[in-house]
C-alpha cells in the first residue's frame, strides 16, 4: 500500500470511530425530534451536564466508576423528566420558534450555573480501558474512541429495535407523525414527550461519559454540541439511521479536511467543514439524507 | 409614554398609526430630550454616563434583531457575528484609509446587510427550525473566518485598534462626548424602527410573521420581505458593531460570539417581542443586570467563594441567569417587560376610579 493511500485510510478511521461519538450525541437530539417535534439546542450543554455529574460522583470518596453510571443515568433521566415537565410542556402549541429560545434560555442556564454548582476547573474521567493506541490496519486509535463507537452503534442497534419493535416505540412514531390522531387512539402523547426527553437524558449520559473521558470535564465540553447540528441535517432531523450516517460522514470530512487542508490554511479547519457542508446541505436538501421530505415552506 | 388617555377616539387608520398618539406626546418626547442632553450629561458621573453609553448601543443592536424576530418572525442566531461583520469593516475602513466615522458607519451596517442577505438566503426555502440552524452555521463559518484570515482579522490576536471618531476637529476621548455621539445613534435607531413598523413595509413584516400564506395571498411578496427583514436587522447589527468598535477603541472578534448572539436574543425576550420600546427596556435590563449581579456578588459572594473564582462564578451566574429569565418570560410573559409596562399604564390610566 502507497504511503498516500495509507494517510487517507488512517484519517477515514479515525474519523469514522470519532464519527460514531457524535452520532451518538446527534442521536440525544433527533429522539427528541422525532418524537416532540422540538429543537432541542442544549443537547451539547446535556452531555456537559452529565459528564459533570459523572466527575462530580468520582470525586467523592471511594466511589465506584458503576456507581457513578447509575447516579448520572438516574439524574439525567429526571433530569429530562422535569425538563420536559417545567419548560416544554406549557410551551405546546406555541411556534416553533419560542421552542428554539426555550432551548436556548435552557442551554445558558446549565452552562453558567453548571460549572459553578459541580465545579469550574476541567477534570479528567479517567476509564478503566488504558491509553495504549489501538491499531487497526493503518490507523492507530486511543481505545477510548473505540469505546464510544461500540456504545454508539450498541445503541443504535437498541433504539432501531426500540422504535420497529417495542410497543412504546411504535406508540412513540405515533405520537410524532400526528399528535391528535395519536391521542385519539388513546395514547397519552404528553407522557412520551416526556419518555423522548428522558431518553435524550439516557443518551446524553453515556455521551457524557465518552465525550468527558476523551475531552476532559469542563465547560468546554459543551462546545461538542454544535457538532450535532451538521450531523443530524446531514442524516435528516428524524431519521436514526441518518444520525448514525450523518455522523460518520461529518467525522470522516472533518478529519480528511484537517488532514488534507490544514497544512495550506495554517489550522482549524476541523471546525469549519462541518458547517460549510450544512449549508451545502441545507440549500440542496434540506430534509436531509434519509429525513422525511415534509419541509414546510412558503 | 407616560400621558394618559381617557378612551379610545381613533377614528381613522392615520390616527391609529400616528407617530404621536395624542398632541401630549410631544411633550413628552420634549421631556425625554431635555432629561436625556442637558440634565443627565451635567449631573451624571462619569460611570454612570460610561453604562448609559453601553445601553445606547445595546438598543441600536436590540432594535435591530427586534425588526428580524419579532415583528417579521424569523429567527437569527447570527446576531453576533453580523455585529463583527460590521465592526471589523469599518475597522479596516477607519485604520488602513483613514475614513472618517460617517463613512465607515454606513459602510459597515451595508457590509453586514450584504453578508446578512447571504445567511439569510436559506430562509427563502425553509423557515423556523432551520433557520435557525442555518444562522448559527452563518456564525460559526463568520467567527472562524475572521478568526483565520489575517488580511480581515488584522493579524495577531484578531484584533485591530481604532483611533476615536472625530467630530468637528474634538477627538471623542471622553465619555461624555462618546454619550452623545451615541445618544445621537440610539435616537436615530429608534425614530428610525418607530417609522419603519408603521410604514408598508412594517405592517409587511408582521404580516409574513403573524400568517405567511395569507400574506403571500393578499400580494404581499414573501422572499422580498424576508430578505430585506434580514438586511435591515444586520445593518442595525453592523451600525451596533461599530459603536462597539468605537467605544472600546478595538475591534475584536471575541466580542462578538455566539454567546453575544444569545445575549441579544435574551434582550428582546425580556424586553417583548414586536415592540420598539420592549427592545430598549431590555437593552437596559440586559445591560444592568450583570452590574448588579457584580455588585450583589462582591458583598455577598465573597462569603462563598474565593477571589479568584469570583470572576468565573459571576461570568456563569450572569449567563444561567439570563438563560432563566429567557425561559421564565417566554412561558409566563411572551410579551415581556413592555406587556408589564402596559400592564401598569392601564391600571393607572382609570386610577384610583377602578371600578
Amino acid at each position: 500500500m502507497s504511503e498516500d493511500l495509507q494517510f487517507l485510510l488512517a484519517l477515514v478511521l479515525s474519523g469514522a470511530s470519532i464519527g460514531l461519538m457524535y452520532s451518538l450525541i446527534a442521536l440525544g437530539f433527533v429522539l427528541v425530534y422525532k418524537a416532540t417535534d422540538a429543537i432541542n439546542f442544549a443537547q451539547g450543554e446535556f452531555v456537559m451536564l452529565a459528564g459533570m455529574i459523572v466527575v462530580t460522583v468520582l470525586g467523592l470518596e471511594g466511589a465506584p466508576l458503576i456507581a457513578a453510571i447509575v447516579v448520572v443515568l438516574l439524574a439525567m433521566i429526571g433530569f429530562g423528566f422535569g425538563l420536559e415537565r417545567v419548560v416544554l410542556r406549557p410551551l405546546l402549541g406555541r411556534p416553533v420558534v419560542a421552542v428554539i429560545m426555550a432551548t436556548i434560555g435552557v442551554a445558558a442556564m446549565l452552562r453558567g450555573l453548571g460549572p459553578i454548582t459541580l465545579g469550574i476547573e476541567t477534570r479528567a474521567l479517567p476509564l478503566p480501558i488504558g491509553d495504549e493506541p489501538i491499531v487497526l490496519g493503518p490507523a492507530s486509535l486511543p481505545p477510548i474512541q473505540i469505546l464510544g463507537a461500540v456504545v454508539a452503534i450498541v445503541f443504535f442497534i437498541a433504539f432501531s429495535w426500540f422504535f420497529k419493535k417495542s410497543r412504546m416505540g411504535v406508540a412513540m412514531r405515533a405520537v410524532a407523525d400526528n399528535q391528535q390522531v395519536a391521542q385519539a387512539m388513546g395514547i397519552n402523547v404528553e407522557r412520551y414527550f416526556a419518555f423522548a426527553w428522558a431518553m435524550a437524558g439516557v443518551v446524553s449520559a453515556l455521551g457524557g461519559i465518552v465525550w468527558g473521558s476523551m475531552l476532559g470535564v469542563d465547560v468546554q465540553l459543551a462546545l461538542v454540541g454544535l457538532k450535532v447540528f451538521p450531523v443530524v441535517i446531514l442524516g435528516g432531523l428524524d431519521s436514526i439511521g441518518g444520525a448514525l450516517v450523518g455522523g460518520l460522514i461529518i467525522g470522516i470530512v472533518e478529519s480528511l479536511a484537517a488532514g488534507y487542508l490544514d497544512p495550506y490554511v495554517g489550522g482549524g479547519t476541523k471546525d469549519f467543514a462541518p458547517y460549510v457542508l450544512m449549508i451545502l446541505v441545507l440549500m440542496i436538501r434540506p430534509y436531509g439524507i434519509f429525513g422525511r421530505r415534509q419541509i414546510e415552506r412558503v | 409614554m407616560f400621558h394618559r388617555e381617557a378612551g379610545v377616539f381613533k377614528t381613522t387608520y392615520g390616527a391609529d398609526m400616528a407617530l404621536y398618539p395624542l398632541p401630549i406626546a410631544k411633550w413628552t418626547v420634549v421631556a425625554l430630550a431635555a432629561l436625556f442632553v442637558v440634565i443627565i450629561p451635567l449631573a451624571v458621573h462619569e460611570y454612570y454616563l460610561s453604562i448609559l453609553n453601553l445601553i445606547f448601543i445595546a438598543i441600536v443592536g436590540a432594535l435591530g434583531l427586534n425588526i428580524l424576530v419579532g415583528y417579521t418572525g424569523q429567527i437569527s442566531i447570527g446576531h453576533g457575528a453580523f455585529m463583527s461583520v460590521g465592526a471589523y469593516t469599518a475597522a479596516n475602513l477607519a485604520v488602513r484609509l483613514g475614513l472618517p466615522f460617517w463613512i465607515t458607519l454606513p459602510a459597515g451596517g451595508l457590509m453586514a446587510a450584504l453578508i446578512g442577505v447571504i445567511v439569510g438566503m436559506p430562509s427563502l426555502r425553509i423557515k423556523g427550525l432551520y433557520l435557525a440552524i442555518a444562522t448559527l452555521a452563518g456564525q460559526l463559518i463568520i467567527e472562524w473566518t475572521i478568526n483565520h484570515v489575517p488580511a480581515i482579522s488584522g493579524g495577531a490576536q484578531a484584533s485591530i485598534e481604532v483611533p476615536r471618531p472625530s467630530l468637528f476637529g474634538i477627538s471623542l476621548n471622553t465619555q461624555g462626548h462618546l454619550y452623545f455621539f451615541l445618544l445621537f445613534f440610539a435616537v436615530l435607531a429608534i425614530v428610525a424602527t418607530l417609522n419603519l413598523v408603521r410604514s408598508r413595509i412594517g405592517r409587511a413584516f408582521v404580516a409574513v410573521r403573524d400568517q405567511d400564506i395569507a400574506a403571500e395571498i393578499i400580494g404581499i411578496n414573501i422572499y422580498r420581505y424576508k430578505l430585506l427583514a434580514f438586511a435591515i436587522s444586520s445593518f442595525y447589527a453592523g451600525v451596533c458593531g461599530v459603536l462597539y468598535t468605537y467605544y472600546f477603541g478595538i475591534a475584536n472578534y471575541e466580542q462578538f460570539q455566539l454567546i453575544v448572539s444569545i445575549d441579544y436574543l435574551a434582550m428582546i425576550i425580556i424586553g417583548g417581542l414586536g415592540s420598539v420600546l420592549g427592545s430598549i427596556f431590555g437593552a437596559i435590563f440586559v445591560t444592568l443586570l450583570p452590574i448588579a449581579i457584580r455588585i450583589f456578588m462582591e458583598d455577598v459572594g465573597s462569603l462563598f467563594f474565593t477571589q479568584g473564582e469570583m470572576a468565573n462564578v459571576i461570568s456563569g451566574l450572569r449567563l444561567g441567569v439570563f438563560g432563566g429569565l429567557i425561559i421564565f418570560f417566554l412561558i409566563v410573559e411572551p410579551e415581556g417587560l413592555n406587556r408589564l409596562w402596559r400592564n401598569i399604564r392601564s391600571y393607572f390610566r382609570v386610577w384610583p376610579f377602578s371600578y
